[in-house]
Order: structure tokens, then sequence, then C-alpha cells
């Protein structure tokens, strides 16, 4: 039930933006974010739950230097 | 830096105390078989299911509730997707379909709007039911409907929070060293409200995403922790986790939700656990009852086991031989984020 899907904004018209997830595009609510058409959020059940501050790879990345300072 | 290579040739060899490791949340449960995560690791670090699938710990009474409502006339149930085929104590909602109940899937806080002016003759009710994941889309209905001043929308609330959860496993199950925190509740609630619970527990709170990367990361961060004997909260998932959280969102929960004391399926009464309408919005409430509900497993199933990290799916006596997802005992058998469920699509071998 806490399922969330990445996607990226396409054009915001009032409280609902058009979203590309994973080339299907959906409608959803914005109402819990600041956001711009280009950014990249989380999706949840209809809804943005966040922006997404950094892309999946780069967030791996950062992992790893991360954890190896650690040791 | 290091490389995920290191990280799975550590977490392979590691002969240290065993470690027990629960993962809160039926997504990462999930992610662990994608991935194959136990047949990296060492078999002393284990990796237990929690309770995270907000379907399985719902109360039967209050899908009871839905079913009967269902079956009003003129009344109309809008609810998630994953609620429908968990049973009440008679039946499920898909069940009640069959027998002219009317349910429709709720896909976004728009488009329940959309059909309450559409159809201002029905009645809806929403299945309100999740973890703070999924609250802020039930705040949103609430603040729309007030704003179109709707009058066929009402909430049928069992709606729970995370911590006094972990805080329960914390004082009541010993034998878990560590928790892998869940990512999408940690959207909303922030990386902070864990910092109390590692203050207070001493035991890591790793925060990650859904990659196996993400999951490896996670169990090599708190394999560190454990060895070095100092523990924190660590964020594995700054892409969308900040140590707020999402402050427009919880301001929206606060507006219009507040907090009581909540039965958990298979668990009991958890104090401070569960969310309703404030009393100012009483009127949008369709009955949400908070009085002791039954949580009793059904016989031979052990459910509370599993939602408490004491055994794996496996361990039931009935996993495979008669219950299975087109036979379900219990709710985690039913439920795609339950874990017997998980386990049973997953060849039910603990890889
Ligand atoms: S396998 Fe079935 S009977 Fe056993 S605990 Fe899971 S849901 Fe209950």
């Amino acid at each position: 039930m806490c399922v969330a899907v990445p996607g990226k904004i396409i054009e915001i018209n009032g409280n609902t933006a058009k979203i590309n997830v994973m080339n299907n595009i959906t409608e959803a609510d914005i109402r819990l974010v600041s956001a711009k058409p280009g950014d990249y959020v989380l999706l949840h059940a209809g809804c943005v739950l966040e922006v997404m501050k950094k892309d999946a790879a780069e967030e791996l990345i950062e992992l790893f230097q991360e954890l190896g300072e650690t040791v | 830096m290091i490389t995920l290579e290191q990280v799975i040739k550590e977490l392979g060899s590691y002969d240290g105390r065993p470690i027990k490791i629960m993962e809160v949340c039926g997504t990462h449960t999930s992610s662990i078989f994608k991935h194959g995560i136990r047949s990296l690791i060492s078999p002393k670090l284990e990796l237990i299911s929690g309770p995270g699938c907000p379907v399985c710990v719902t109360s039967a009474l209050y899908i009871d509730k839905l079913v009967e409502y269902s079956l009003m006339e003129k009344h109309c149930v809008l609810t998630f997707a994953d609620m429908l085929k968990v049973k009440g104590t008679t039946m499920s909602l898909t069940e009640a379909k069959a027998v002219g109940g009317k349910v429709r899937m709720l896909y976004s806080p728009l488009s329940a709007i959309k059909l309450a002016k559409e159809e201002p003759d029905t009645q809806f009710i929403i299945a309100a039911v999740g973890f703070e994941t999924t609250t802020p889309i039930y705040a949103l209905i609430m603040e729309e409907v007030i704003k179109s001043n709707i009058n066929n929308i009402r909430l049928l609330t069992s709606m729970k929070t995370i911590l006094p959860a972990l805080t329960y496993i914390c004082d009541n199950e010993k034998g878990i060293d560590a928790f892998l925190c869940p990512g999408h509740v940690s959207v909303i609630t922030g990386s902070r409200i864990y910092e109390e619970l590692v203050m207070k527990y001493q035991k890591p709170f790793v925060i990650a995403g859904f990659e196996g990367e993400h999951i490896l990361g996670a169990v090599y961060e708190i394999v560190q922790q454990i060895t070095e004997g100092s523990f924190h909260t660590k964020n594995l998932y700054p892409s969308v986790v900040s140590v707020e959280g999402n402050k427009k969102a919880q301001e929206l929960v606060e507006e219009y939700f507040e907090e009581v004391d909540d039965d958990w399926r298979e668990i009991g009464r958890i104090p401070s656990s569960g969310l309703r309408l404030r009393e100012k919005y009483h009127s949008y409430d369709a009955g949400s009852s908070f009085a002791a509900s039954q949580t009793d497993s059904p016989k031979g199933c052990r459910c509370r086991d599993v939602v408490l990290g004491r055994i794996h799916p496996v361990d039931c006596p009935l996993f495979h031989k008669v219950c299975t997802p087109m036979n379900a005992i219990g709710p985690c058998m039913v439920s795609t984020e339950g874990a017997c469920g998980i386990w049973y699509k997953n060849g039910g071998k603990n890889q």
C-alpha cells in the first residue's frame, strides 16, 4: 500500500500535474509539494509526495561513498 | 568509497554474532526477494518481516463495516485495490461486490471528488486505511470536500502510525537487533522520528530505498553500527527523505486528524497508534469505531507471529499446504504487501 514510483512533471495546471511515469502520462495532485515542470517527483496514490532532490543513480553512488567513510 | 562488490563480500563472509534485522515495510520484503538479498549475505544476518502492511493489521470488524456500507442502498465504498480481497468476519469487499455491493476503486484524491460531484445522490464512503504515506491523501480529500462543500463523502478511518508500532515491538519482542525503516513512510515523517527510538533502545534504525543496493547498503550500515557499538539513525534514501519530512503533508494531516489508541489486527491495542477525524470534522466520519475489535487470527493461522517478526511465513504449519493466495487463511497471505503472500509468490523458500 505504501508503494510509490518516480516520474517527471510535464506540465502543471492548478492543483494537478501531468506526469510522465515510465513513458505513461498520468495526472496527479500536487498540493503537497512546490514543484515545477521538469522536476522529478515521487508519486503515490495519484498524488505527488515529494520532489526528488537527486536522481537515483547519483544517490546510489553517494550511498557507497558515505558507507565507505564509516569504516 | 566502498564498492558494491566489497559490501557483498563483507556481508557474505560475516561471521560475527547473529544479527536479526526487521524490515518494517512490505515493499522491502518484496525487494529482498526480487534482488535475492538473502543469497548474498551470511546466514548469520537474518532478515525478518514486521507489521508494515496496513491491510494486514486492519481489524476484521472494520472490513465488516465497509462490507455493510457497500450493501446499503445509495451507498458506495471507495477503496484502494489492496483492501479488496481481505476478509472481515464474513466476507471481503470483492465478495460483497459479487452479491451486489457497490465498491469502486479510489485512484486519487481528485477521482473521489469527481465521482462525488457526478453522482450527488450516492453517499461515498472512503476506506481510509494506511500508514503515514497514505494519510495525506485522505487529508487532501477532506480539504477539497470542505472547500467545495461536498456533502456526500464520508471517511471510515483506520489509519495507523508506525512509530508506536515500532515502540511496541521494541518493548515486547526481544531479539530484534536493528530496523530497516520504511522508505516511503519516512518521506512524510522525516528521519527524525526514529531518533527517540535509537536513544531509548540503542539499536540502529536505517532508512533505505527499494533497490538492491539500498538494501545491501542498509544491512552493511547496520553491521557496522553493531560491530562498533555506536547506534544512530542513518538515512540512505536522501533523494526523497529529509530530516523533517514533508511539512505540508504533516500540517494537512494535523489539521484534520488526531491521535487515538487503536487496535492492530493480530497484535491488539497500541496506545496512540491510530488517527481519527478531529471533533470539529466528526460529521464527515462514517462511524469509525475505536472500541475493542476482533484481533484474533483464524484458527491455526500464525499471522500474529509473522507480523511481530517471531517467525518467517514458512514456519507456519499451514503455509503452502492449506494456506495459499487462492485459499488464504490469514490477511498476511491475501494482501500483496503481506509477508506470507510475498513469500508464497517467491517460492516460499528462505533463499
Ligand atoms: S501462511 Fe496463512 S495461515 Fe500461516 S500465518 Fe500466513 S496467512 Fe496465516
